[in-house]
């Protein structure tokens, strides 16, 4: 009995060494490139923002402005999201705001839109989606210029009889054999314009300053 | 061990015990990253890095690992080396990261990285286990490499389409438009493609395994006519 429990015990002991060992190289290797890793993340978002944001919009630190915006089923969203605000000489000129629809045909497509301060869109991009490859991905600006027929449009212009696809007797295009895609998509921005109009001053209101500076 | 030995694993990994047309071993990645040359040849890649790595890490203690905990303590490590490259591709791929999403992580569940640690790495030296998980990655990569562009030129009409996140803006250019204007087939696209290419690429290769058996046993005869009507092709 005493050998079984001794060579249990060592068996145990080896098991544990390893999972030691491989956490204690994890975490070195976790804080070595965490660092470059959000980094390279907001890199990417800001390249994601630069293409909806016209540079010549804004002078500020874009990625750092921000400011967290609750659920709201007019974004879709199903947790707080960031809304980055452009400024040109401190005066407020675009948000950028993020937005899912919900009903697309496989699933949510996350879009993200650029608002100019006159409620005008100056641009929509599609972040992940997983609609059919070859048919609904159009949305997609790597497959399709579709998504940057949304530039320049708004409420104003647009009434809510217009923000639909053509088929619907709206004003926006949509490819044969895929329309509930674009349906979702023109839906979505449409709610999200409505959520921007609403809370137009509280989206450009100053940044408080940082209580705890970010690294 | 001399160069011979060597050059035998690497003739195992990349085509006599080929992972994704004889071994059938990791099927996952192979069919859902197949869809671009570019996706699958990154995926091998990272897959061939892992099994090295593996390999290397697991031979020189495989005598300190009891018999009774080696596949928890394989697994423990192999993890830990995905993850790891995990977070240098997450730090300094970002782009292939985001489009290998999910099937990084997923290398651990690759049944073909414990399939060669458990029968190679686990009972020999370190140099030439590690040598074999990557022979086993290449072949891995040689056949995700090839489906991706059969399914590329079918599906899309291009070749190394985003090789831009792989290897930076500056190479976008080299993007193949092989065939322009195609509208694009959508099945090769899809899972079905895949399924269909490998089986494909399964048969070429039994077919040049045949050829050359036949070639074996009947030298004399190498007529391209008679060849197929020899009985002792048959064999």
């Amino acid at each position: 009995m005493k050998r079984i429990a001794r060579s249990t015990l060592q068996t145990a002991i080896n098991l544990v060494f390893f999972a030691v060992l491989g956490t204690a190289i994890l975490a070195s290797v976790f804080f070595m490139t965490h660092d470059a890793i959000v980094k390279s993340e907001e890199g990417e978002k800001l390249k994601l923002i630069m293409q909806i944001v016209p540079p010549t919009l804004f002078d500020n630190d874009i990625i750092q402005d921000t400011l967290s915006v609750p659920v709201d089923p007019l974004l879709g969203n199903d947790e707080a999201t960031l809304a980055y605000r452009a400024r040109l000489h401190g005066e407020p000129s675009a948000v950028v705001l993020e937005a899912v629809a919900p009903d697309g045909y496989s699933g949510k497509i996350s879009l993200i839109l650029a608002v100019r301060a006159n409620g005008e869109l100056a641009g929509v991009r599609v972040v992940a989606h997983k609609e059919t490859p070859g048919l609904g991905d159009y949305i997609d600006v790597a497959k399709s210029p579709w998504i940057r027929g949304f530039d320049g449009k708004s409420r104003e212009v647009y009434k809510d009889a217009d923000w639909k696809v053509k088929k619907d007797g709206g004003q926006f295009d949509y490819m044969a054999g895929a329309t509930i895609t674009p349906r979702a998509v023109v839906k979505a921005v449409n709610k999200a314009l409505i959520y921007f109009g609403e809370n137009r001053d509280r989206l450009f209101a100053a940044s408080e300053p940082k209580k705890e500076k970010s690294k | 061990m001399n160069l011979q030995e060597y050059k035998d694993i690497l003739h195992n990994g990349v085509w006599k015990q080929n992972t994704g047309v004889v071994q059938l071993l990791g099927m996952c990645p192979l069919l859902a990253v197949s869809s671009t040359v570019v996706n699958g040849v990154s995926l091998g890649l990272a897959t061939a890095v892992v099994m090295a790595l593996s390999g290397a890490a697991i031979a020189p203690i495989r005598s300190y690992v009891p018999n009774e905990i080696r596949i928890p303590v394989f697994i423990l490590i192999i993890a830990v080396l995905v993850t790891v490259v995990q977070y240098l591709m997450n730090a300094y791929m970002y782009g292939l990261y985001v489009v290998l999403g999910i099937f990084i992580p997923l290398i651990v569940t690759n049944c073909i990285v414990l399939a060669r640690v458990e029968a190679f790495a686990s009972k020999n030296p370190m140099l030439p286990s590690a040598f074999d998980g990557f022979a086993m990655g290449l072949g891995l990569t040689a056949v995700l490499g090839v489906l991706g562009a059969f399914r590329e030129i079918l599906g899309k009409g291009t070749l190394f389409s985003g090789i831009d996140l792989a290897l930076g803006e500056w190479a976008r250019d080299w993007v193949l438009h092989v065939l322009p204007n195609y509208k694009g087939f959508l099945l090769a696209i899809l899972p079905p493609g895949a399924f269909i290419g490998l089986g494909c690429l399964i048969a070429g290769k039994n077919w040049l395994n045949l050829r050359a058996q036949r070639k074996r046993n009947n030298p004399v005869v190498a007529g391209p006519i008679d060849a197929g009507c020899s009985p002792a092709a048959h064999g």
